[in-house]
């Protein structure tokens, strides 16, 4: 039972950094239609520049949890400009071209990303650590520390606020209605670039801060980790049913959970037949299932909550 | 009749491509009088191992570099060693992409691949071309079994490694109960395999067997279940880049394992990236410490006083693989791959890794493997298992 409740926590987890990456993929395409495929190498980013920034802090003095808050503040601004400069230069003089094109554009943005991250910071791992300790409690039976107790709390909060910003605030309102309709949109006065632009800057700032935490859970930073989390970010957004905000958020959860239950459970229950390599495999036949069987994902029916 | 002239016409025709091919070999000599041998050199510089994959082109550059720096005399004439790098992404299909691709830039010679997984693949280009390979770190015992007269490898096999970690795991550590996970590389399954067997003869109980991925990060699952059946000692087969996050993830779900990796696992930045966690983790590698090779501190000062980084794992072997070649090359006066060939199976140097000599498969002679552990944040030696050719530390 410990190993069952250990089990769970480690899934909820990993559900939690990839519901917060799906969010990015699942907000564009709500608004676009497009698979942003450079979200990932954007994650990656917000690990590097947060990793620079919380180094260069640490070194000149400045107060641990100072560094920490400063370091991520830095990391969301930079992952905000390249959220927007992305969107700008790759995908919106595209906007009304086939949709093949755009897609092969995202491609080639995150090929660029990873390697001008290779440029900059090299193909060595770094290591990243919080300047203060992060301490391990029993509970139940199962092993949490601190770090990944504040990985599900702070994407607890962030995923509640984002929810009351898509449904509450005029900004929100703005995202909603160009999903819905962008022509009937514009005629509202509203201005779908700006809004556009917005999303991609509020995706981005989500990467960053999952960047971050995925780099202080693992300890290393490396320019090709946001390729194997984007795509399962993006399969969690699909699973859920991409283009649906609290379906991203589900689906994250969800994937981190078969992943975890999974490759914990299935060597034994099968008596070592299948083994815990077939952890993805796991992972990407419940997503096959969900798609047959609910080709929208599981939450996908609900349109008029796309943002 | 007309069929038979045609065929006999085809097989001149081919005949003479063959000619025309060994005659530009030989007129690659520079204006001066200069032989320029073309080195290959072929291993992962993008992707999850690529710190290590540079730090194997690192090495071979500074065997070039010196041997052109000494003055080496082939066939007459000045030889000017030129280095063309390859990057074959730890792909096996882009591995024989880049194998073509170093054939048909002619090169005397290739140093790779890094993983058994790209060498194997690899390696039947390179016979099928006659072209010598000596890879400085394949460890999958099929890179060598299969009668391929151009691989060559100056480490030690899966077998040798595998029987030196279990023989080590059981007797010296005296663990009953061992856990196991690989990567389902080439490398690390076949290491993995290996290391069960010699566990098993030991009289060792292999309680379970996990598995991951070369890109992997997250390991939680996987360690938890192990958790369950309390093994005492877990053993990963894999690379570095799992290994840091595994033997985190490890301590933090409060477990006291004894953890121990492979050559694989031997590099600075496990110990670096890791911190705390790794204190007391064992890995492999084969040959004796470089500080107790006559060769081998001198070797780590200048590579690096030159790379500004310390050695990551295989730059010693990469050097030692192209000084291997070039004694060939020396020794049959020629550069030429099908003249220089049945030289490299009788070379005995002194290496920096080790005493280099081959057997009749290609294999290092003897295989002498040190296991290591982290002591206060540095790896120290433990033991030097097995070698007759090797110093003992």
């Amino acid at each position: 039972m410990d190993i069952f409740f250990q089990q769970i926590i480690n899934g909820l987890v990993q559900g939690s950094v990839y519901a917060l990456v799906a969010l990015g993929y699942t907000m564009v395409y709500g608004i676009l239609g497009l698979i942003n495929f450079a979200h990932g190498e954007v994650v990656m980013i917000g690990a590097m520049i947060a990793l620079a920034v919380l180094q260069a802090l640490l070194a000149a003095a400045f107060s641990p949890v100072l560094a920490v808050l400063i370091s991520l503040m830095m990391a969301m601004a930079v992952c905000m400009a390249l959220g927007y400069s992305i969107e700008r230069i790759a995908y919106r003089p595209l906007r009304n071209a086939p949709r093949l094109a755009p897609l092969i554009t995202a491609i080639g943005v995150s090929i660029v990303l990873q390697n001008l991250a290779m440029m900059i910071w090299g193909r060595e791992y770094h290591a990243f650590t919080l300047p203060f300790n992060s301490v391990s409690h029993q509970i139940g039976g199962a092993i949490v520390n601190d770090v990944q107790i504040g990985i599900v709390v702070v994407a607890l909060i962030i995923m509640a606020g984002l929810l009351w910003l898509v449904h509450h605030s005029r900004m929100g309102r703005a995202m909603r209605a160009v999903a819905e309709n962008p022509a009937a949109a514009t005629l509202m006065g509203v201005d779908i670039n700006r809004v556009i632009s917005n999303t991609f800057m509020l995706g981005s700032a989500l990467a960053a801060i999952a960047g971050f935490m995925v780099s202080v859970n693992y300890g290393i930073v490396h320019y090709y980790m946001g390729f194997m989390l984007g795509l399962k970010a993006f399969t969690a957004a699909v699973l859920g049913g991409i283009g649906n905000l609290r379906g991203a958020m589900l689906g994250g959860v969800l994937l981190g959970l078969i992943e975890s239950l999974g490759a914990g459970y299935i060597g034994d229950l099968t008596g070592g037949f299948l083994g815990s390599h077939y952890q993805d495999v796991f992972a990407f036949f419940v997503l096959i299932a969900v798609l047959v069987f609910r080709p929208s994902g599981l939450l996908g029916e609900k349109l008029a909550e796309r943002a | 009749m007309s069929n038979r002239s045609l065929l006999l016409f085809a097989l001149f025709s081919l005949a003479l491509a063959g000619c025309g091919k060994n005659e530009s070999n030989q007129s690659s000599a520079g204006s001066s009088g200069e032989l320029i041998i073309k080195i290959g050199a072929a291993a992962p510089l993008t992707g999850p191992q690529a710190h290590v994959g540079k730090d194997n082109e690192n090495g071979t550059r500074m065997a070039i570099d010196d041997a052109n720096a000494k003055g080496i005399m082939i066939g007459g004439k000045k030889a000017r060693f030129e280095l063309i790098s390859e990057d074959d992404q730890t792909d096996p299909k882009t591995a024989t992409i880049v194998a073509q691709k170093l054939v048909d830039a002619q090169v005397n010679g290739v140093i790779g691949h890094m993983n058994s997984g790209t060498s194997i693949p690899a390696s039947s280009i390179y016979f099928k071309n006659g072209i010598p390979q000596i890879s400085p770190s394949a460890t999958a015992i099929k890179f060598t079994a299969q009668g391929y007269k151009t691989a060559f490898r100056v480490m030690t096999n899966d077998a040798q490694q595998g029987k030196a970690l279990g023989e080590f795991a059981i007797k010296v550590l005296a663990g009953k109960k061992v856990a196991v996970i690989d990567d389902r590389t080439a490398y690390g399954q076949g290491l993995a395999d290996e290391f069960v067997k010699a566990v098993e003869a030991n009289g060792g109980q292999v309680i379970t067997r996990e598995y991951t991925t070369d890109r992997a990060v997250d390991f939680t699952a996987v360690l938890t279940s192990i958790k369950g059946k309390q093994p005492d000692l877990l053993f990963f087969g894999g690379m570095d880049p799992q290994g840091v996050p595994m033997v985190k993830q490890l301590r933090a779900l409060g477990m006291k394992t004894q953890f121990m990796m492979g050559d694989g696992g031997y590099t600075p930045k496990l110990i670096e990236l890791a911190g705390d966690a790794v204190e007391g983790t064992y890995a492999s590698l084969p040959g004796v410490p470089l500080d107790n090779m006559p060769n081998g501190r001198d070797f780590s000062t200048r590579y690096e006083a030159r790379f500004h980084q310390p050695i990551q794992l295989y730059a010693p072997y990469c050097y030692d693989a192209v000084n291997v070649m070039i004694a060939a090359m020396q020794k049959a006066d020629s550069a030429e791959p099908a003249k220089y060939l049945a030289e490299i199976g009788k070379v005995e140097l002194e290496g920096v890794t080790a005493k280099i000599a081959f057997d009749e498969k290609g294999d290092i002679k003897g295989g002498a493997v040190t296991i290591y552990q982290v002591r206060k944040g540095q790896w120290a030696a433990v033991q030097t298992m097995g070698g007759a050719l090797a110093a003992k530390p």
